[in-house]
């Protein structure tokens, strides 16, 4: 009975571990998610796309012999500059002509990159170098591999980073007047239009960041990998609160430990049945998201 | 007057749907006598090309199942080369490729393309058994012969008797990989883990925990305990629960791409249970995608060997190798053979017509091929020996030969 108890609490544990470093992952697009429907209310569904650019320039950044901690600030830039290409191109003439046809376009950017993908690339998954040795700590019956801890340590430092970024700068600031107001914004001198690409550009990178840290923890990458990491994302952002920083990160974590519990305690088969059901539950108590009443934070 | 006008509203509401229900029976009465007309005055398939052969081939180019595509299209290119040459036909095969991405709807969209639009003689695929399954009954209904080479679940030949196969089925497969793990590795306390989404891995979960009992084995959990579904890339909770039933084998039927994560992540969690596995993990990215470490010491079932020292085989994988610049896997050989079998009853239809393409491939009997012997039997399936390989950094190393 005790040992029972034991095995419970441990097992408990080790789903926890695993679920907020898959969490941070989901957390990491669905801050990019977020912010871009924060600034031009656009839900931008290429955002996947982007995590499967990101983790593209990092698997031949690191092909090419080239560092660790030099490919991975590349990836991010490299994804963020083909998000600022993209909202030049696609986005921004359409600005105005209301949110479905920009749903719409979101839709097909993103089916655009992954067909570009497997053409050019080739769609069978390519194994990610191994930059760094993972190597697992074990604690009695639980067990943590240094991977899982870069993944949770990115995700705070780079949650930390924009949350200083929006609250402290006068880019911050500039990024949350245009939120609130986008015409009153451009009235008092702000270049609206800079704003969205400068969002564009931070929340993509984040999605490059994930897509790097995700080459490395599952060592796989391949043209289609951002489609069900982006509507789980974009799931996430939903629940923490659509607009919301912090509700971002909140959502993933959630939704990443709901899913590895799941699959830990009751039946794998029914995992995202039960985890969106539990989404679904919480959205009926608190329809604007988790973080969706206390804080009106928008970027 | 409150209560009436109310009870006139709810008539009213109920009676729009059966309205429009009507209406709708109308319209289909309506398009059902027009296609009758079409029917009674057109003919009901449009005439094949006498001058040229036209080969449909429906296999995922792309997707998560990819290098079995490639392998196989390569495959039967090669097999055209070689039937080219010799001038058996009197007339060339043009190939047709279609991309199925390894979907099940891209599948029927191929199949219906190729009857439809190309107005093919024969349709040669796929190879997941789901997206086969989702083909199969439009060629069925529109009696166009269908022959899939690597398609192993029982159902896919049920289809109908237009549709055959020149591989065995996972009935043979999942008996050789029980008897496998009980009488040569001494196994006794096996667990399954299932892809959900393949009619392949249930299956053969199915056949293999059946023949294991039998043996005498002790089944850990069901079959539909333990599962994951495909594009999935964390298997790490799951590897943890199956890791506290302590089993001393896991039989995994999935395909390479989920089956080469589970196995590297399984090796980080400390487990050292050897998995078995079927043709699902044939394939040289299975390798790539485990990593040296983590590969060593699995078994799985397959066609075919390119270590076997049989003439045939070492002069098809020499000449398969200096073609593609990589050693044949058991998809290839699938399709070399696959094609070879079309051709030959090709060769014997007479007539080209449908039904005497199908019931040439039905009487194929002892042909030769890479993969064996192959002789199509009433339930039209292929009757062939299996070999088991175990699975090292460097390949698929031959174990043993299994007869039917």
């Amino acid at each position: 009975m005790n040992q029972d108890l034991v095995y419970f609490f441990s097992d408990l544990v080790q789903y926890l571990i695993n679920g907020l470093a898959q969490g941070s992952i989901y957390a990491l697009i669905a801050l990019g998610y977020t912010m871009v429907y924060g600034i031009i209310k656009l839900i931008n569904f290429a955002h996947g796309e982007f995590y499967m650019i990101g983790a593209f320039v990092g698997y031949y950044c690191l092909m090419s012999g080239m560092p660790l901690l030099l490919a991975f600030p590349v990836a991010m830039i490299g994804a963020g500059l083909v998000a600022i290409v993209v909202e030049k191109i696609v986005y921004k003439p359409i600005r105005h002509a209301g949110r479905i046809p920009a749903l719409i376009t979101a839709l097909g950017t993103s089916l655009f990159f992954q067909y570009l993908g497997q053409g050019l690339i080739g769609a069978d998954p390519k194994a990610f170098p191994e930059a760094i040795k993972s190597v697992t700590y074990t604690f009695g019956e639980v067990m943590i591999t240094s991977t899982q801890i870069i993944i949770m340590a990115m995700t705070f430092i780079l949650m930390l980073l924009l949350y200083w970024l929006v609250n402290h700068t006068r880019t911050g600031k500039a990024m949350r007047a245009t939120s609130f107001n986008k015409n009153a914004a451009e009235l008092m001198g702000i270049n609206t239009d800079k704003i969205i690409s400068i969002t564009f550009f931070i929340g993509s990178s984040l999605a490059g960041a994930a897509g790097v840290l995700v080459g490395m923890y599952y060592n796989t990458v391949e043209p289609m990998m951002g489609l069900i990491p982006g509507l789980k994302a974009f799931i996430a952002a939903v629940l923490g609160g659509i607009g919301i920083i912090p509700g971002a990160v909140i959502g993933g974590l959630v939704l990443g430990v709901a899913e590895n519990l799941v699959v830990g305690f009751w039946v794998s088969t029914y995992r995202d049945a039960i985890a969106f059901g539990i989404l679904i539950l919480i959205l009926l108590i608190k329809p604007a998201g988790i973080l969706g009443k206390n804080r009106r934070e928008k970027v | 007057m409150n209560i009436s006008r109310r009870s006139i509203k709810v008539i009213s509401m109920m009676a729009l749907p059966l309205l429009f229900s009507t209406a709708c029976i109308k319209k289909e009465e309506v398009e059902v006598i027009k296609t009758a007309e079409v029917t009674a005055t057109a003919p009901a398939k449009k005439a094949l090309s006498q001058d040229e052969i036209v080969i449909g081939a429906v296999f995922p180019m792309t997707g998560a199942i990819a290098t079995y595509g490639q392998e196989s299209v390569n495959g039967i290119k090669m097999a055209l080369e070689v039937i080219n040459k010799s001038g058996d036909l009197a007339k060339k095969i043009r190939l047709i490729v279609e991309d199925n991405k390894g979907e099940p709807v891209d599948s029927s969209n191929a199949v219906r393309k190729l009857i439809n639009i190309d107005n093919v003689h024969a349709i040669i695929g796929s190879v997941a058994s789901s997206n086969t399954l989702a083909g199969a009954p439009i060629a069925q209904q529109n009696k166009v012969p269908m022959l899939t080479p690597a398609s192993t679940n029982a159902k896919v030949t049920m289809t109908g008797d237009y549709i055959s196969r020149t591989c065995f089925t996972d009935d043979f497969q999942g008996v050789v990989m029980a008897k496998f793990a009980h009488e040569t590795l001494k196994k006794s306390k096996a667990l399954i883990i299932v892809d959900n989404s393949s009619d392949y891995s249930k299956g053969l979960a199915k056949v293999f925990s059946t023949e294991f009992t039998k043996l005498g084995g002790t089944l850990l959990g069901t079959t539909d305990e333990f599962t994951y579904t495909q594009k999935d890339t964390d298997f790490r909770s799951l590897l943890r629960k199956v890791k506290r039933q302590n089993p001393d084998v896991i039989f995994l039927p999935g395909y390479y791409t989920e089956v080469g994560l589970m196995l590297k992540q399984a090796k980080q969690l400390g487990m050292s249970v050897p998995f078995l596995g079927g043709d699902g993990w044939d394939s040289p990215k299975l390798q790539e995608l485990a990593g040296p470490e983590a590969i060593k010491g699995n078994y799985i079932s397959s066609h075919f060997s390119p270590d076997d020292q049989d003439p045939t085989v070492k002069s098809f994988v020499d000449a398969y190798t200096e073609s593609f610049k990589q050693k044949p896997g058991a998809m290839a050989a699938l399709g070399y053979d696959g094609m070879l079998v079309l051709a030959d009853a090709l060769k014997r239809a007479g007539e080209l017509n449908h039904r005497n393409i199908r019931d040439a491939i039905a009487k194929t009997a002892g042909f030769k091929g890479v993969t064996g012997s192959i002789t199509i039997d009433a339930a039209r399936n292929a009757t062939k020996s299996a070999v088991v390989l175990e699975t090292t950094p460097a390949g698929m190393a031959f174990k043993q030969k299994v007869a039917p």
